[in-house]
């Protein structure tokens, strides 16, 4: 029965309606598959058995009324970001301990109207706040991709750590996740997965912890580009309780898929190529130019001047945004109280214990850069070079590029414990060097595998379009996977 | 710019951080290397541009001014650390 784990949500939905087994069955194949390994990933913090039992039979009603929805039966997990109505939601930190809301985010909310199935909540960075899954007060999550010839635990990626490795692992058929700098795109990058991160407004952010609300969107880490597409079209809707949600209507991304690229214009942008980046990737990135060229697109040289600058102005936007979102945690309305001498001490003794190092020091830059003083001299400066970025982005837009291709990172998923990373903060946000813009400019970008490096790691690239306009993404990431063929992590679990 | 100890101390006071002397003495090198980082943004040019408020062009939506939700006060204690009657509970304020 374990076969079942390996199947795609497209090919589960058509099993599913043509009754070659149950949903329950599949849900129990998948609650198995956790038991056995969860252990070994720690990519769940929560494992939901008896409501994922509870909906499959649901499910199973459903289908045998004729009813079944557009992801009636299939088992996915969910990043501990989202609020989910009875269960864990703690956002993997201490300071929401025992939390669990009384209301449903809009995203999984969604998903439930369609049928799905919840497995669990999914390990992630604390308050989505790091790019290895290491800042988690669950601990980190192991890669189910491993050096060839090596037993080396390698990280995830993050913050959607958790999400990518139960992807990857086949410990669920699909996941939610979330992404403030490239928190999907870059931990699908590095377990071999499809991660999108739709436009800014695509998705509601009700219910969604909030890191940096101008940052934020939610989207699916998928198998493929078809399930990707599946899950981003329940996942995504206008929302009047998020007043930043868009009200336009949600396409079926799944059209998009097998579409010719002829007439398409792609962009190549001089600046992603950076010092001390790995020869492969380069290679990787010109044998996507190369595929996407047989396909009948056009390939243009293009330049984003600001690139550069994108990562140090999301390093004061973020941070500042984090320390006003994360200014609610005071033990007082919910999770962590450690007890004070007086009110003040009693926060403050909070704080200390309830966050853990990285989101502290976030919130640290976030008050320093906000204080009187320093608010022209960073907080605005940044937010005018944002504006700078998005219009390098909207002139070559309006030159005629349809997408932009280039590397997903800068290299393949890392140890955990890296020594580097740990002794210098700026090493680990560099991670994000290729995905941040994109947020910046509340653009959709997509990772999609395309090849494996030297050590037999996987790799990905990333392709970035207009607002609104995932389905080119879409179609022209499946044109890199039907070329590049399908990643799976060979099982040593 | 670059921030010392002292600074350090009063930002994480703002920020409700309890921190250690040794904490702040570790919290100040590694503040210093993200200021360092940042630094690189006063080489743009920045003059006449705006800062941006919205990456989607937006306008405020509205709705009827009605009460549409409420009476939920059960929900919104439910997961407090010490509540009564409803109420959260704090360490006492006013002397």
């Amino acid at each position: 029965m374990s076969d079942l784990t390996k199947l795609t949500i497209a090919e589960a939905r058509a099993k599913l309606d043509a009754r070659e087994f149950t949903a329950l069955e599949l849900t129990d194949a998948y609650l198995g598959a956790i038991d056995a390994a969860n252990e070994t990933f720690n990519a769940y913090v929560a494992v939901t058995h008896d409501k994922a039992r509870e909906m499959a039979k649901a499910s199973d009603a459903r289908i045998a009324a004729g009813q079944a929805g557009a992801l009636e039966g299939i088992p996915l997990g969910i990043k501990d970001l989202f609020a989910t109505k009875g269960v864990h939601t703690q956002a993997a930190s201490h300071i929401l301990d025992g939390f669990k809301p009384r209301y449903e985010s809009t995203v999984t909310a969604n998903l439930w109207t369609d049928g799905a199935v919840m497995l669990g909540k999914l390990n992630m960075d604390e308050f989505a706040m790091g790019s290895s899954n290491e800042t988690s007060y669950y601990g980190p999550v192991k890669n189910p991709w491993r050096a060839k010839g090596s037993n080396t635990d390698l990280v995830p990626g993050g913050s959607s750590g958790g999400s990518a490795a139960a992807v990857a692992a086949w410990l669920c058929a699909g996941a939610t996740a979330t992404d403030t700098g490239g928190s999907i795109r870059q931990p699908a990058a590095f377990t071999g997965t499809v991660g999108i991160k739709p436009t800014y407004g695509r998705c509601s952010r009700w219910g969604t912890v909030a890191f940096a609300s101008s940052l934020d969107q939610a989207g699916p880490i998928a198998r493929d580009v078809r399930d990707a597409a599946i899950l981003l079209k329940s996942m995504a809707s206008v929302d009047k309780k998020d007043a930043t949600s868009v009200d336009l209507p949600v396409p079926d991304y799944t059209a998009a898929l097998c579409q010719s690229l002829k007439g398409m214009k792609i962009g190549i942008p001089r600046e992603y190529r950076v010092e001390g980046m790995p020869e492969e990737i380069e290679t990787l990135w010109q044998q996507g130019i190369a595929w996407l060229k047989d396909a009948g697109a056009e390939i243009v040289d293009i330049t984003l001047p600001h690139t550069k600058y994108a990562l140090p102005a999301y390093y004061i936007v973020a941070p500042a945004e984090a320390s006003s979102n994360l200014a609610r945690y005071d033990g007082v309305r919910y999770g962590l109280r450690v007890p004070g001498k007086d009110i003040t001490d009693m926060y403050e003794q909070t704080r200390a214990a309830g966050f853990g190092r990285e989101v502290k020091r976030r919130i640290m830059i976030g008050t320093y850069v906000l204080s009187a003083g320093y608010y022209d001299a960073y907080y605005v400066q940044a937010q005018k070079v944002r504006t700078l970025i998005k219009r390098d982005f909207e002139t070559v837009f309006a030159d005629g590029v349809d997408a932009i291709l280039t590397p997903a990172t800068p290299s393949s998923a890392f140890g955990i414990a890296d020594q580097d990373m740990a002794a210098d903060p700026v090493k680990m946000y560099l991670n994000d060097i290729f995905t941040v813009t994109v947020n910046m400019a509340g653009l959709p970008g997509i990772a999609v595998p395309a090849g494996l490096d030297h050590k037999g790691l996987p790799l990905g690239l990333q392709l970035i379009g207009k607002p609104f306009e995932e389905e080119t993404l879409f179609r022209t990431a499946h044109v890199i996977e039907q070329a590049a063929g399908r990643f799976e992590a060979p099982k040593w679990w | 710019m670059s921030v010392d100890v002292d600074t350090v101390t009063r930002v994480a006071r703002l920020a409700r951080i309890a921190v250690t002397a040794e904490d702040a003495e570790r919290m100040t090198g590694e503040l210093n290397t993200i200021l360092g980082f940042v630094e690189q943004l006063n080489e743009v040019d920045v003059s006449g541009v705006e800062p941006m408020t919205s990456v989607i062009p937006t306008s405020m939506r509205r709705r009827e001014d009605a009460v549409t939700d409420g009476s939920k006060a059960a929900d919104v204690v439910a997961n407090a650390p010490a509540t009564e009657e409803n109420f959260f509970m704090v360490p006492k304020v006013i002397e």
